[in-house]
């Protein structure tokens, strides 16, 4: 596993600013089957929905703050299943607890990707508390989580991403984000997004 | 209590057991609370009970979010918190299980009513039922304890069978409630 080195720790200050629809498109790239997907709200379910629909990805339309809480849910139901939440740095912070939820219950087939373009992109790009110093990292270690890594460039992203799909979660990845919008927009249809994802996941015909 | 001729059986259960009892046959497993006072004997019971994957949230929204993720992949679960607690909810309600047709069921311990010594508490508790009738959302009042396994049953099988998250409220009638020693 990369490790930050010793003299200069990967953090928000020196990771390379990748591109959320680019990651986002590595990430379903890297799913072996039919891992669950959980996109936050606004631009990261866009981009997830412009990466390729997938029946086992829900995009979550106003409730700010909670697909990772989404995610653990359905972690829990599903152990065997793999599962992936999607996350601003702003939703995240709004929902910050669930960190610690998590890290209470510790369910190995939950991995959390938080986004972190410093801002509220999509409301005007008014900065968040990320852009003074707030480390999402840091904050998810003290929450009691103990696999929490920043993404020093892409190939990092990937080799995170696939070290947590083995089974042995939860972990945490952050990736710092420019602060371009989502390339396109989710069909805002809810029931037909549930259909579709408990159709993914099994639970209805 | 006076004893029930329809139901004899449960004229002298408790409450929260037969709560309990009603969740399991429905197929309820995940219970996820904010804790309250009033809830503490019913939170017992489920965190005795191996059928029940049980613990705390944070927060009553963070609960909601769980139980609507465990509903959507065949885990059926219920969210138990305080009068105040319902009243962080409306957007979430309105904006995830309501809209994307989630059964999600929620438990509220009443506060705020029938003996209330915080001005808070008294206040908060009247925006509770204006909420869920304006966010069309199912609710029933347990203030009997002959009837409470009959609402809770019926309530579960209407949410399940038409998709609508519903709202079980405890008055203090049936579980005493909170007051000042």
């Amino acid at each position: 596993m990369t490790t930050a080195s010793q003299e200069r720790p990967i953090g928000p200050g020196n990771a390379q600013v990748m591109n959320r629809f680019e990651i986002t498109k590595r990430l379903v790239a890297k799913l072996p089957g039919e891992e669950a997907v959980i996109g936050g709200i606004g631009n990261t379910n866009f981009d997830l929905w412009c990466a390729g629909q997938r029946p086992q990805n829900f995009y979550m339309l106003g409730s700010m703050g909670l697909a990772v809480p989404i995610a653990l849910g359905v972690a829990l139901a599903q152990p065997q299943r793999h599962v992936v939440a999607l996350e601003g740095d702003g939703s995240l912070l709004m929902q910050l607890g669930c960190l610690a939820t998590i890290a209470m219950l510790k369910p190995k087939n939950l991995t959390i990707v938080v986004m972190d373009n410093q801002s509220y992109q999509i409301t005007g790009t008014q900065p968040t508390a990320t852009a003074f110093g707030a480390d999402l990292v840091t904050i998810a270690r003290g929450c009691g989580l103990t696999q929490c890594e920043w993404a020093a460039d892409e190939d990092m992203f990937d080799a995170l991403i696939e070290r947590s799909l083995s089974g042995d979660g939860p972990c945490f990845i952050a990736a710092r984000i420019d602060t371009k919008p989502g390339v396109g927009h989710t069909d805002r249809d809810p029931p037909r997004i549930t259909d579709r994802f408990m159709q993914g996941l099994g639970t209805k015909q | 209590m006076t004893a029930m001729a329809a139901q004899p059986e449960g004229a002298d259960r408790t409450w929260n057991r037969i709560i309990c009892d009603v969740l399991k046959r429905h197929e309820v497993r995940l219970a996820t609370y904010v804790p309250d006072n009033v809830l503490t004997p019913l939170i017992r019971d489920i965190n005795d009970d191996n059928w029940f994957t049980s613990f705390s949230a944070t927060r009553e929204e963070e609960a909601v979010g769980i139980v609507s993720g465990s509903v959507m992949a065949g885990m059926r679960g219920i969210v138990l918190m305080q009068t105040s607690g319902f009243a962080t909810l409306a957007n979430v309600l309105a904006s995830l299980p309501m809209v994307f047709q989630i059964p999600v069921v929620l438990m509220v311990s009443e506060r705020g009513t029938l003996g209330e010594f915080n001005l808070g508490q008294a206040a908060v508790a009247r925006t509770m039922r204006p909420v869920l009738d304006s966010l069309g959302m199912e609710h029933h009042t347990l203030s009997r304890l002959d009837e409470v396994e009959f609402i809770v049953d019926r309530t579960l099988r209407q949410a399940y069978a038409t998709r609508a998250p519903a709202c079980l409220i405890l008055s203090p009638l049936l579980t005493g409630g909170k007051v000042l020693k």
